[in-house]
């Protein structure tokens, strides 16, 4: 586990690296992910060791979310001023991201 | 005495932190036995649950925070391990990509473009709207893109949350109404549109839409990433 967390960190952190040297504007989580995919792609695949440790770090990916989604009780007068451009977006944009996906999908994968 | 003992202790960021890894493993647990039902989702319900209790006991957020960031520092390395399920979703569907890459990339566009203008054009106000951008992707991605882009990772949470249960139970019946059902499109549909919650919604409706949903999640996630900032860039937001 702990030679997993130190290869993620490092691969975060050569992320980091990356988008700062090279100025682009993504996240350097991001960035690191993109790095070692690279990295994965190369050696054809990862060793057992990381890909077993990295299997049990994800499996309680949620557990990470909820610092964050805490917050949320910061935010509750602006909810109660901003909910419906907020919700009516989200609508609107759940349905767009579905329909659009689906139709380039089905137009790709039937008219050649 | 034990109103003292306990408002000491709801000052100390070491309790918060014990308090979000049991709330996290009941709210599990209640969500197993419920069927994983998208509405509790331990998301959902440890939010509910851990900020009536940081409300009860009168702390502010950031005492919360300075417990429970031990947790929230995890979530860089657990971005970059999604390398790995991506590497093997890639391998399998090679023969696929054309459909793969356009569509999750003109989904992904499709959510931002309506998404971010719509909440601005209706007075949502602006770091709302940064904490719009990342709404239909996967959370340790949505994160580190709103906090990137300057919004709020907390509000960018919980429209997340939303999204996900929201794309999740119309997915399906927004689809059948066009007729388009087979499994690549439905799944990529959900997967972008949905991220992790419309995944599992997918998955109990077969495993080829399953991992299509999968596959969608993760490479919508990097386009949104490496395509918002540019574009707000280029549109001279920032």
């Amino acid at each position: 586990m702990l030679d997993a967390l130190t290869t993620l960190i490092f691969f975060q952190i050569l992320g980091e690296a990356t988008v700062y040297l090279l100025s682009i504007p993504v996240p350097g989580p991001v960035a690191g992910m993109l790095l070692l995919l690279l990295f994965l792609s190369k050696r054809g695949g990862a060793d057992e060791k990381l890909a077993y440790s990295c299997k049990r770090l994800l499996r309680h990916m949620t557990l990470l979310f909820i610092p964050s989604a805490v917050g949320i009780t910061l935010h509750l007068q602006r909810l109660r001023a901003e909910w419906f451009p907020l919700l009516a977006a989200l609508v609107v944009s759940t349905v767009a991201s579905i329909l659009i996906t689906a139709a380039v999908v089905h137009w790709l994968r039937h008219d050649k | 005495m034990t109103n003292k003992l306990l408002s000491h202790l709801a000052g100390m960021p070491l309790t918060w932190l014990l308090a979000t890894l049991l709330v996290y493993r009941a709210s599990s647990a209640v969500y197993q036995r419920a069927g994983m039902h998208p509405l509790l989702h331990p998301v959902a319900l440890s939010t509910a649950v851990l900020g009536t209790a940081v409300w009860i006991a009168g702390v502010p957020y950031h005492v919360y925070f300075e417990g429970a960031r031990f947790i929230h520092l995890l979530l860089g390395p657990v971005t970059v391990a999604l390398a790995l399920p991506l590497y093997e979703q890639l391998k399998q569907v090679r023969q696929n990509w054309r459909s793969v890459f356009f569509g999750t990339l003109a989904g992904s566009l499709a959510s931002v473009l309506t998404a971010m203008p719509l909440a601005s054009l209706l007075g949502a106000s602006r770091e709302s709207v940064l904490s719009m951008a990342a709404k239909s992707v996967t959370m340790p991605i949505a994160i580190a893109l709103t906090e990137e882009l300057g919004g709020s990772a907390s509000l960018t949470s919980a429209l997340v949350m939303l999204t996900g249960i929201l794309g999740s139970a119309i997915a399906m019946a927004v689809l059948r109404r066009t007729g388009m059902t087979d499994p690549a499109a439905c799944g990529l549909a959900i997967g972008v549109a949905a991220h992790g919650i419309g995944t599992s919604k997918a998955l109990q409706l077969g495993s080829e839409m399953g991992a299509f949903a999968g596959l969608g999640m993760s490479v919508a996630g990097v386009f949104t990433a490496i395509l918002v900032p540019a574009l707000l860039k280029m549109g001279g937001w920032p």
